[in-house]
């Protein structure tokens, strides 16, 4: 078992990410050192990615900044405002309902992970029929579009004719206006959310259990483990580093989340207001409101938002990512 | 184990990828000042241009197709490219173009956005054409006519024009063993009929009518018919008397039964409620016709006018063509917009049925689409019409009325209290603009 995890930004990795990956079965080389006479070289190996990034990506990111601090007219043109509009943005209590209502979407679809956990070691069962059947199934939801996905769900929320209340009334529950509701709206979409990710979770962990040696599970089945105890003494930790990854994935795409809440909840409806996400937020005030200069200060709080959350996530996966 | 190192790679990827398209909010920075008014002057017939139509209904263009051959026939040599963007995409694909300049030559606008691109110069004032005598206002309903008018600049005439009224499925009514209304209803009428129906066709989940979700078919009628304004020169008029008793109407409705409740019509439409069979009145626009001819119980479908209430009103609003200010070719940007308000080019869209057009006289084709419904009333409307109320970024307070006014609908605030709040946000959204 060699699990290789390493901490951001360490220069070693990045230089020698190729030479470990070349090395694996191989002795292991010590890492190769950098040669002045390397010259232009790596440069230029490196220009089409660096370019690419720094054209679509770190160009952009430098303008919305430098915008934030601007005064937009609706088709152009700027007034240089300061920080007017994060003093105003600081002030504004839909600032803290979109953070807030991205924070209980966030949680709901993070449930997802122990779920794709426990069904990827399902679907991993040695002698498991049509198992690649089942991951097509769950695999197909990530790959819809989620403007389709929307539609179809919001049939299945609507809380007159809709499936999930017709269900609900055979176990005696009246279900509320799932998607007319505030709170329940927020919900109905977490639960979609969480449904839609699910399937690459649940790829990403199927990989994960790939390389877990069939050795250790015959070991521990001489030794007597059950099923239950391979589960979480074997599968779980050796996941980990996969589980690490899907969780940084999952946060940083729920704190985007936009099309699914558009979609579902509609663009008249009454909760909106009350169960829009940052990003919606920031799509109101840039595209509805035509205040392009505040959207630039609200990308910007979610973009730091999103890097301290990831960041925080890797100080944290030292106390339980396994490494060894 | 070995897929950390690539993920963490993808992982960095991925948090620049994410990030960036967050973010891909740029935009280029220019000046938006009025262009050069170009001298309007009919071109040489054989002005060899290529300009671009910019719209939204695909529904219409084999309609504006022969309004093109037509066109053609004029000027053989200007070529037109037709250019459709989904409505939902629309003006945010049209706002990224006029910030860049590249306005299709001719397009399609509204009451909601003219305000916007005319005063920000984006567009080019039709005074030419009309001092020429090629295109005369009289033409075309004046209210509709005003709401494209801007700071006394003229900046196009209507294409088309919509009505309010009330469908009707008279086969619910007889269900119900309510009489149908005659077409002098008030207000009262309105309100009986609907929780009637309601009441006797409870067990079957169908309702008399329903209540307000949106400004242009429901509550701005009934704002205007009890003398209110929605928008008074710069201020809100939500806080007039007037307003209240607009906004009262449908929280009435909804706290008799006569209407299914607001989370209902969240979740389903008012519109999909009366296409399903379920809903025995709605206030709907002309252009719902579209939306009637494929139904199992078209036959039993008329049309009412609005029920009066002090007054007799509806909104009235129509899409016009207008030119863009930085067209390229605008000689012949404007010789189109000049075509598309002509008597021959607007008859050629009434024959096609999908709309009722402008130019006075050219309707009889859309009346006649259901000739049993009664479809006359949407054009005797336009006499009490009031123009649908707009200013120049009503976008803004548009969403606070979408944001406010249930509350008050839903009897969960008192309407007194909301149409004050929202008439304060208003202004404070108006004074912005």
């Amino acid at each position: 078992m060699t699990t290789e995890t390493h901490t951001p930004g360490s220069p070693a990795l990045t230089r020698t990410g190729r030479a470990a990956r070349a090395g694996r079965g191989a002795p292991p080389q010590p890492p190769r050192r950098r040669f002045a006479g390397d010259g232009i070289w790596p440069w230029l190996f490196l220009a089409p990615l660096v370019g690419g990034i720094s054209v679509f990506y770190f160009w952009p990111i430098l303008q919305t900044a430098f915008y934030s601090l601007t005064d937009w007219g609706a088709f152009g043109g700027w007034d240089f405002a300061g920080f007017e509009n994060y003093v105003a943005l600081f002030a504004d209590p839909a600032l803290y309902l979109s953070f807030g209502n991205t924070l209980l979407y966030t949680g709901i679809v993070m449930l997802g992970i122990p779920i794709a956990v426990f069904l990827a070691s399902l679907l991993n069962l040695p002698g498991l029929r049509f198992a690649s059947l089942y991951r097509v199934l769950f695999f197909l939801p990530y790959v819809a579009m989620p403007t389709a996905v929307a539609m179809v769900w919001r049939i299945i929320f609507n809380g007159d004719f809709g499936l999930l209340n017709y269900g609900l009334g055979f176990l005696g529950i009246d279900g509320p206006y799932w998607i007319s509701t505030p709170g329940a709206a927020t919900v109905a979409v977490a639960i979609v959310g969480l449904w839609s990710s699910l399937g690459f979770a649940m790829i990403v962990l199927a990989a994960g259990l790939k390389s877990i040696p069939p050795e250790m599970y015959e070991a521990s089945e001489l030794d007597g483990a059950t099923r239950w105890r391979q589960f979480r003494s074997i599968t779980v930790p050796l996941l980990t580093p996969s589980i690490f990854f899907i969780s940084i994935v999952t946060i940083i795409s729920s704190f985007q989340v936009f099309d699914l809440l558009y979609a579902i909840l509609g663009s008249s409806n009454p909760v909106l207001p009350k169960s829009m996400s940052l990003v919606y937020f920031f799509y109101r005030e840039g595209f509805v409101n035509n205040d392009k200069g505040y959207a630039a200060a609200i990308a910007m709080v979610i973009f730091v938002i999103i890097g301290i959350v990831t960041a925080i996530q890797f100080r944290l996966q030292k106390r339980w990512v396994q490494v060894d | 184990m070995t897929s950390s190192t690539p993920s963490a790679r993808r992982l960095t990827a991925g948090v620049a990828a994410a990030m960036g398209l967050m973010l891909a909010v740029s935009g280029c920075s220019s000046d938006a000042g009025t262009s050069d008014s170009g001298e309007y002057g009919a071109p040489d017939k054989d002005l060899k241009a290529s300009i671009t139509y910019g719209l939204w209904d695909k529904n219409q263009v084999s309609a504006i197709e022969e309004n093109i051959d037509a066109f053609n026939e004029l000027y053989p040599n200007i070529e037109v490219n037709v250019n459709v963007t989904p409505y939902s995409e629309y003006w945010t694909k049209l706002q990224t173009q006029g910030s860049s300049k590249t306005l299709p030559d001719v397009f399609w606008m509204n009451g909601p956005n003219i305000g916007l691109y005319a005063s920000n110069g984006l567009l080019e004032p039709i005074a030419g054409a009309v001092d020429a005598g090629d295109i005369e206002l009289s033409n075309y309903p004046e209210s509709l006519v005003d709401l494209y008018n801007v700071g006394d600049e003229q900046y196009g005439v209507p294409k088309d024009f919509d009505t309010i009224g009330v469908w009707t499925n008279k086969a619910l009514f007889e269900q119900a063993g309510v009489e149908l209304p005659s077409e002098d209803w008030t207000w009262d009428d309105f309100q009986t009929a609907a929780t009637e129906i309601s009441t006797a066709l409870a067990g079957e989940g169908i309702y008399g009518a329903a209540g307000g979700m949106d400004g242009q078919t429901t509550y701005y009628n009934t704002i205007f018919q009890a003398g209110g304004s929605v928008i008074d020169g710069d201020t809100s008029g939500y806080a007039s008397e007037g307003s209240q008793a607009g906004i009262q109407f449908w929280s009435d409705l909804i706290a008799s039964g006569g209407s299914p409740s607001i989370q209902q019509l969240t979740d389903t439409t008012a519109d999909q409620w009366f296409t399903s069979g379920k809903l025995a009145m709605y206030w709907g626009g002309s252009w719902f016709r579209s939306a009637l001819t494929d139904l199992p119980f078209a036959g039993d479908i008329t049309a009412l006018p609005l029920p009066a209430g002090e007054e007799q009103a509806t909104v009235i609003h129509g899409v016009s063509n207008v030119v863009s200010a930085d067209s390229k070719n605008k000689q012949a940007a404007q010789a189109f917009q000049v075509f598309l308000a002509s008597e021959e080019a607007q008859q050629q869209q009434g024959d096609a049925g999908a709309m009722i057009p402008a130019f006075t006289g050219t309707q009889d084709a859309f009346t006649q689409s259901m000739p049993d419904a009664n479809l006359q009333i949407f054009l005797d409307a336009v006499e009490y019409s009031k123009p649908l109320p707009v200013s120049n970024n009503s976008a803004v307070w548009n969403a606070l009325e979408t944001e406010l006014l249930p509350q008050a609908f839903s009897g969960e605030r008192p309407t007194a209290e909301v149409t004050a709040e929202l008439a304060e946000q208003m202004d404070a959204a108006l004074a912005e603009e």
